[in-house]
């Protein structure tokens, strides 16, 4: 074995650089779909006028109050929210060595909608206004917010807890997580069963994911987080090929394996935990953009991490494009139609099997 | 020395799993440890690198005191091969570039990418660079985990029995590989193992562990029957055969 023996071997660049060029693909179709998904709604904007109102042109002054005031930050926190929760998912399947592993098997987001039952039922921040274009609203959102942030916290904090205890191994995690989930969950149904009508109603209306609901400020705050996120799964990304490796392995190549097992928990219980507090509850996005994007560029997390997070972008941003179109002029929920767009393409490839 | 190993302790839920274990390791050599299942081997082993922290003793890898090594250093001074290698949908050439991971910064150097290389073409594997380590057979498989423990660069190798699960023809390749590349490279290499034969064909030390304690360590000719029947409870016969020494199990001298 000596490195001048060696050389770069073109064959693995070529495929390295195949690897790339998915992911640069994604971003690609990301992109027109962020301008497919500002130009579309109950005011269909030409996508010419959408990129020219982004570039500060005015095109028009109904079109920008639309654009800069409601689409445009609906669509960058479906990016942001699919970027984030994709990103937490594959942390997790990496660091629980299970690839049922995403914020929702750790029983966050169960906790998350616990949080706000509490804050509709117990504190009474619901009710129903009898208008037709807003029939359900939260009457404090952010107490429901910051009480939803709180259980989620709640929750990441025993399984810690639990994991220091016990040792931070991903069977203790998953089963921990698992337990918390059944029992927020039980929870969650108990303070339904004595609410009234209408706080049942605002508490539902609560744990459908919704991106449209955060605000300017909220989404600042969302992004910083998922970008510090993504730059610190990145920063691990041989660390989790480690431990995707094998425990000993991963401990023969230097890793510290618990050290990264928990703080790459709590930094996506952390991220999951301000989603769902702004957002509400939206599934399948953690649990699936990871395997969508294995199965066409491989396991090795220095592409899967960033493929993660364009899949994720995707996936939830033509969601939600999708869930105002469909019964327009009523919005599905956006968790409804990830579900709907992201199962039958999941099924798909897992017929097809891996890509050679 | 590469490797000193002092009055070394394990104990494992107030268990105690091995006692006063001292030996060491030089340049060029191979040590096998062996004993029967549950004496201690791996968990030996694992406390060579602290992948397990030995709760009493001394463990000097190539000079210093583990104890005061950060894991990266550890790893780049020993390689280590688990018995299970577990596969993912990696390439080969990914599964062995992973063996940098204690060098690399923030992104593998065109110098990582030559040493895996060469490392490939060590093994006689350039057909296998990007092939799917999850299609891989058992052998092959062993081989990548062997080149991954390799382009660590490490000065010994720990290898948890590095041929449990392979056919003869395997069994074979892999230890001829592993002996070859110590002898070339002056690094050395501890093997736990259960096959004797193998054992007495390829190491140049026997550590024998018996009850958590070495029971026996010595070289090639001071092994005999009588101590493996005391370490496995079975009797043994010893015999040459092609100038190879062989042993028997199961087969006293008055029954052969």
């Amino acid at each position: 074995m000596h490195v001048a023996d060696g050389k770069i071997p073109a064959d693995y660049l070529g495929y390295v650089r195949i690897k790339y060029l998915w992911i640069v693909f994604g971003i690609i179709l990301l992109f027109f779909l962020f301008i497919i998904s500002i130009s579309v709604g109950a005011v269909s904007i030409p996508p010419y006028d959408v990129l020219m109102t982004l570039f500060g042109q005015n095109v028009n002054h109904k079109y920008d109050a639309i654009i800069w005031n409601i689409r445009l930050p609906q669509a960058l926190t479906a990016i942001v929210a699919g970027i984030g929760l994709s990103v937490a998912g594959v942390a997790m399947q990496s660091i629980l060595r299970n690839p049922l592993g995403s914020p929702f098997t750790l029983g966050i987001s169960n906790a998350g909608a616990f949080g706000a039952a509490v804050s509709v039922i117990i504190f009474g921040t619901g009710k129903i206004q009898s208008t037709i274009a807003d029939p359900i609203t939260i009457n404090n959102p952010y107490i429901t917010t910051i009480s939803a942030f709180i259980f989620c916290m709640i929750a990441t904090v025993v399984i810690l807890m639990i994991s220091r205890i016990r040792g931070a191994s991903p069977e203790i995690m998953v089963l921990t997580g698992v337990a918390l989930s059944s029992l927020f969950t039980a929870g969650t149904m108990f303070l339904q069963y004595f609410a009234s009508d209408t706080q049942l109603a605002a508490v539902v209306f609560w744990t459908f994911g919704d991106v449209s609901r955060a605000s300017w400020s909220e989404l600042a705050l969302m992004s910083v987080l998922v970008t510090l996120a993504c730059i610190y799964f990145l920063f691990n990304r041989w660390n989790y090929n480690a431990i995707d490796a094998g425990n000993e392995t991963a401990k023969g190549l230097g890793v510290n394996v618990e050290r990264v097992r928990l703080f790459g928990m709590t930094i996506s219980a952390m991220v999951t935990a301000v989603l769902v507090a702004f957002l509400g509850v939206i599934g399948f996005v953690g649990l699936v953009c990871p395997h969508m994007v294995r199965r066409i560029i491989g396991d090795d997390q220095r592409y899967l991490i960033p493929g993660s997070c364009v899949m994720g972008g995707v996936l939830l941003l033509a969601s939600d494009t999708v869930a105002r179109l469909i019964v327009a002029p009523y919005v599905l929920p956006v968790a409804v139609l990830t579900a709907f767009m992201g199962a039958p393409v999941f099924i798909y490839l897992i017929i097809r099997g891996y890509k050679r | 020395m590469i490797l000193n190993v002092q009055e070394l302790g394990f104990l494992y839920r107030n268990h105690d799993v091995l006692h006063d274990i001292a030996f060491e390791v030089n340049h060029g050599e191979i040590v096998a440890i062996l004993g029967p299942n549950g004496v201690g081997k791996t968990t030996l082993l694992k406390c060579l690198n602290r992948i397990l922290k030995a709760k009493k003793g001394h463990i000097y890898l190539d000079g210093s005191e583990i104890q005061t090594l950060e894991t990266l250093e550890i790893a780049r001074r020993a390689g280590y091969v688990p018995q299970r290698v577990e596969t993912g949908r990696l390439t080969a050439f990914d599964a062995v570039l992973l063996g940098r991971r204690p060098h690399i910064g923030w992104d593998v150097s065109d110098r990582d990418l030559r040493i895996v290389d060469a490392i490939f073409s060590r093994l006689s594997m350039d057909n296998l660079r990007l092939s799917y380590i999850d299609e891989m057979s058992g052998g092959e498989l062993q081989k990548i985990a062997i080149a991954r423990a390799l382009v660590q660069e490490p000065r010994i190798l720990l290898l948890d029995e590095p041929t449990s699960s392979l056919d003869l023809k395997n069994q074979v390749d892999i230890l001829t590989t592993i002996v070859g590349i110590v002898r070339e490279h002056g690094i050395a290499a501890v093997m736990t193992m259960h096959d004797l034969n193998q054992a007495l064909r390829y190491a140049d030390r026997f550590i024998f562990l018996k009850d958590g304690y070495i029971h026996f360590h010595g070289s090639y000719d001071a092994v005999t029957p009588e101590i493996i029947e005391d370490v496995y409870g079975l009797p043994v016969m010893m015999g040459m055969v092609g100038g190879v020494r062989c042993i028997v199990p199961g087969l006293s001298p008055s029954e052969a």
